[in-house]
């Protein structure tokens, strides 16, 4: 490749950053040209975040050196950050929720008329910069009352109002839509063309090849390569972020549905406000099948697993496991009959973080006679069990002893799966399996939810990751707005007829 | 919705007001100036809370910071004769409380109701301690003479000219200008705050420190203007009361304002009514009046209004 004559925007040498028991990053370095887009790719604690925040201002550095447009700089805080042209969109957005779009632009570089704000000029000029970007906002609207996509556009308004030329965007693709990623993808390049430089933090392979000019991997805080689309492939992306051969491809074979396990019919949940969020929502999963359910997250797929479970009360003319009532059951009893769950947020509803590796694993049974004898527990039986799971299920643990809390993401998730799939359930569902999960987990968790429909589960699988549903399902359900707006085969479901069906188009469409 | 209400009460009681001080003008302009009189402690008081609670800070020790303003301007002003310096002292003493709030509150990050629960504790501590009896004080505050205002019957002395100024100027102050814009953005979502730029903590610590000089104001008032006197437990629960005016006000500074007087109304019109004998009730049950209003309010508002999102919470870069 020639050598790149575009002006060096910022240029990172050796950035070194240890926290308490860590180093985030270890001898990071990295170089950002004008007009070019730099995709960060790592899988989760790869160290992308504590990178682009002592860039941003927000950690200082142990070690290292930060240049922006040739100039050594020691950032104080974003506030420095923001002086020297740097914009950030923050992966959990940094929006007040109560102030209008115009009001949460100007915040911190609010135009005067001393000694008042002077928010006509405010609302005049987010206008214009929202016509000119073609970022689409009313600028009086309240951002609490915004979705999700549209919000992301008042945070990356706030960094061009912010005159940013260098744009880092932390994993905006997240909370977004097929649809809205590839509208997010095209403003990127807009903006590049523009001669801002964007570096874009992500971990889906996908949107890398399609929008990076370069591509910087991370692992273990440490970098591990570069790259451009034009030489790499998703595998071999895969194989840089992971350190070895990862099957991006879900193996299976196709699905040998049998008799109906898991009825619904009519199902209505009301949320915490008591809204409705789930609305007449009537579903089968068969013995043998895994019945994707693909949606944009907080259209009702929460409630739907909670009332399955047994965590909130609903109303519905039939919830049936295996023909046997469970509307409104207790989660004991609705788990006695065979039914596996694995929540969404693991370390709230999936485990117990202080205790150990062998007591989670019995967290559903440790009662039962098989671990216990007259009210005490039987340590032998209980530990035994454990060593065989943590090795079947490749649990990377110093020990059964160890404290769940102490392990990483993947290895809590393989314990809350170990345990929901070593009775043998008869039916399992699956939220957000592989949420916060490396690769590796990823890929033998799928193989694991696969494995159990072949041995005659019925399996609910509810995720955000449209290529997980659409990887792992033999049928997909799509939710929008508390409805299943349609059930596709997944013969026929591509990411443009879901997408859609995801952003609340028609079915006929 | 709950607003339309708000002002239909205000106007109601307006008008009942006007018709009150045309058929009987001596009685209804001693209610009146009773009740703000007694509003004038709840009025400064709940700015403090507003501003704190806005800048995301919970202020429970509004009560101490009072009590010990209360006592240091009192003994200030009989000490050097000086009614004036007395009131200086009992602000200055107010902003050291907010600064000793701050300091633990936001510098150290400790839990915000123990630091303000300390600040109580050590108020009425420090305050019973060092009580000497038999000081007085020298004189009687100056009435200002402002043209028109002055003529009014209820107002006069400087504090409530003050106690009604105060409110209005935070209410610009709050929602019109760069400090008030910042604050709300730290009480709601210092994250976001912080990455747009606005230093959290020091925002938050400057607006306590500040506002326990409204505090001082509240606690030098009440001893020098309004009891001219200082005794043990002299506050008598007006911190709390403040912060039950500040929700039920929503915590805005002219709705806080308006419930602060529509508390001395019906103190103020329980009074007159008693000393006419119209009512044959015991002064204890009108001393009630204030506590069980408050645990009324607060039982019928609480939960229907929001308080800003991020109060009560350290913030910490995650």
């Amino acid at each position: 490749m020639a050598a790149d004559e575009r002006e060096v925007l910022l240029q990172a040498t050796g950035l070194t950053k240890r926290f308490p028991g860590v180093v985030a990053n270890e001898d990071v370095s990295l170089t950002l040209r004008k007009g070019e887009i730099l995709a960060l790719l790592g899988e989760n604690g790869a160290g992308k975040s504590t990178l682009v925040k002592m860039i941003y201002g927000l950690y200082a550095p142990d070690e290292g050196e930060i240049r922006i447009k040739g100039e050594a700089v020691r950032l104080a805080g974003p506030r420095d950050a923001i002086k020297r042209g740097i914009g950030m969109v923050h992966q959990h957005f940094q929006l007040v929720p109560v102030f209008t779009v115009a009001e949460n632009i100007v915040l911190g570089d609010e135009p005067l008329r001393w000694p008042f704000v002077n928010m006509k000029s405010a609302r005049a000029e987010v206008a214009r910069l929202s016509e000119e970007y073609g970022l689409k906002v009313d600028v009086d609207a309240h951002v609490e009352d915004l979705p999700v996509g549209t919000q992301q556009r008042v945070e990356i308004l706030k960094a061009l109002y912010r005159r940013a030329d260098i744009l880092i965007l932390d994993e905006p693709t997240a909370v977004l839509t097929p649809q809205e990623t590839d509208d997010l993808l095209r403003v990127m390049r807009g903006f590049a063309d523009s001669g801002v430089g964007v570096i874009f933090i992500t971990h889906k392979l996908r949107e890398v090849l399609a929008v990076a000019d370069t591509i910087e991997v991370l692992r273990g805080g440490k970098w591990v390569g570069t790259t451009v689309p034009a030489e790499t492939s998703q595998e071999g992306l895969a194989q840089m972020m992971v350190g070895r051969g990862v099957l991006l491809q879900v193996d299976k074979r196709a699905a040998q549905p049998q008799e109906v396990i898991l009825d619904v019919q009519g199902l209505t949940v009301t949320d915490d406000l008591g809204l409705p969020a789930v609305r007449d929502v009537s579903l089968q999963v068969r013995a043998g099948e895994i019945l994707g359910i693909a949606g944009v997250e907080g259209n009702g797929q929460r409630e739907l697993v909670q009332a399955l479970t047994g965590l909130r009360r609903c109303s519905a003319t039939t919830v049936t496991v295996n023909g046997q009532d469970i509307l409104n059951k207790s989660p004991h009893d609705i788990h006695a009959l065979g039914v596996g769950h694995v929540p969404e947020d693991r370390e709230k509803d999936g485990l117990v973080g202080p205790y150990s590796v062998a007591d989670n694993l019995v967290l559903d049974r440790f009662a039962e006679p098989e671990f216990a004898s007259r009210g005490v527990r039987d340590r032998k039986a209980i530990d035994a069990l454990s060593t065989n799971l943590v090795q079947q299920f490749d649990i990377r643990t110093p020990g059964i002893t160890t404290t769940v809390q102490s392990l990483s993401g993947g290895n809590k998730q393989k314990i809350v799966i170990a345990r929901e799939l070593a009775a043998n359930p008869v039916a399992l569902i699956a939220a957000q399996p592989t949420r916060g999960v490396d690769v590796g987990s990823i890929e033998f968790i799928h193989s694991q939810i696969v494995g159990a429909r072949d041995r005659g589960a019925a399996v609910l699988l509810v995720s955000a990751e449209l290529d997980e549903i659409l990887g792992l399902s033999d049928r997909v359900a799509v939710m929008y707005d508390g409805r299943l707006v349609d059930v596709l085969d997944i013969a026929v479901a591509d990411r443009a007829r879901v997408g859609r069906l995801m952003a609340g188009g028609s079915k006929d469409a | 919705m709950r607003a339309r209400y708000a002002y239909a009460l205000a106007i109601i009681i307006g008008i009942a007001i006007v018709v009150c001080f045309f058929l009987d003008e001596i009685r209804t302009v001693s209610v009146l100036s009773f009740s703000l009189r007694y509003a004038v402690p709840l009025i400064l008081a709940a700015m403090v809370g507003i501003v704190c609670e806005r800048s995301g800070v919970i202020n429970i020790g509004i009560e101490g910071q009072m009590l010990m303003s209360a006592f240091a301007g009192f003994f200030g002003a009989a000490v050097t004769g000086n009614l004036i310096l007395g009131t200086l002292i009992g602000i200055g003493t107010g902003m050291i409380m907010g600064a000793f709030l701050a300091t633990g509150a936001v510098t150290w990050k400790m839990d915000q109701i123990i630091a303000g629960t300390v600040i109580n504790i050590l108020a009425v501590g420090l305050t019973s301690f060092f009580y000497v009896q038999g000081q007085v004080l020298p004189g009687n505050t100056p009435i200002v003479a402002i043209p028109l205002l002055s003529d009014i019957p209820l107002a006069g002395p400087v504090f409530t000219y003050a106690a009604v100024a105060i409110p209005l100027i935070l209410w610009v102050l709050l929602f019109k200008t760069r400090w008030g814009l910042r604050t709300r953005a730290v009480g709601e979502k210092p994250s976001a705050a912080d990455t747009s730029g606005v230093g959290v903590d020091p925002m938050r610590f400057w607006n306590v420190t500040i506002a326990g000089a409204l505090a001082g104001m509240a606690g030098a008032y009440l001893a020098i203007e309004a009891a001219g006197t200082f005794e043990r437990g002299f506050t008598a629960g007006r911190g709390f009361t403040a912060l039950a005016i500040m929700i039920f006000g929503a915590w805005n500074p002219i709705g806080a304002l308006a419930a602060a007087f529509f508390f001395g109304l019906t103190q103020g019109l329980a009074s007159q009514l008693q000393a006419d004998e119209v009512i044959a009730i015991p002064q204890q049950f009108i001393n009630m009046l204030p506590y069980v209003l408050t645990i009324v309010l607060l039982a019928v508002v609480s939960g229907r209004i929001k308080p800003p999102s991020a109060v009560g919470r350290p913030y910490e870069k995650d």
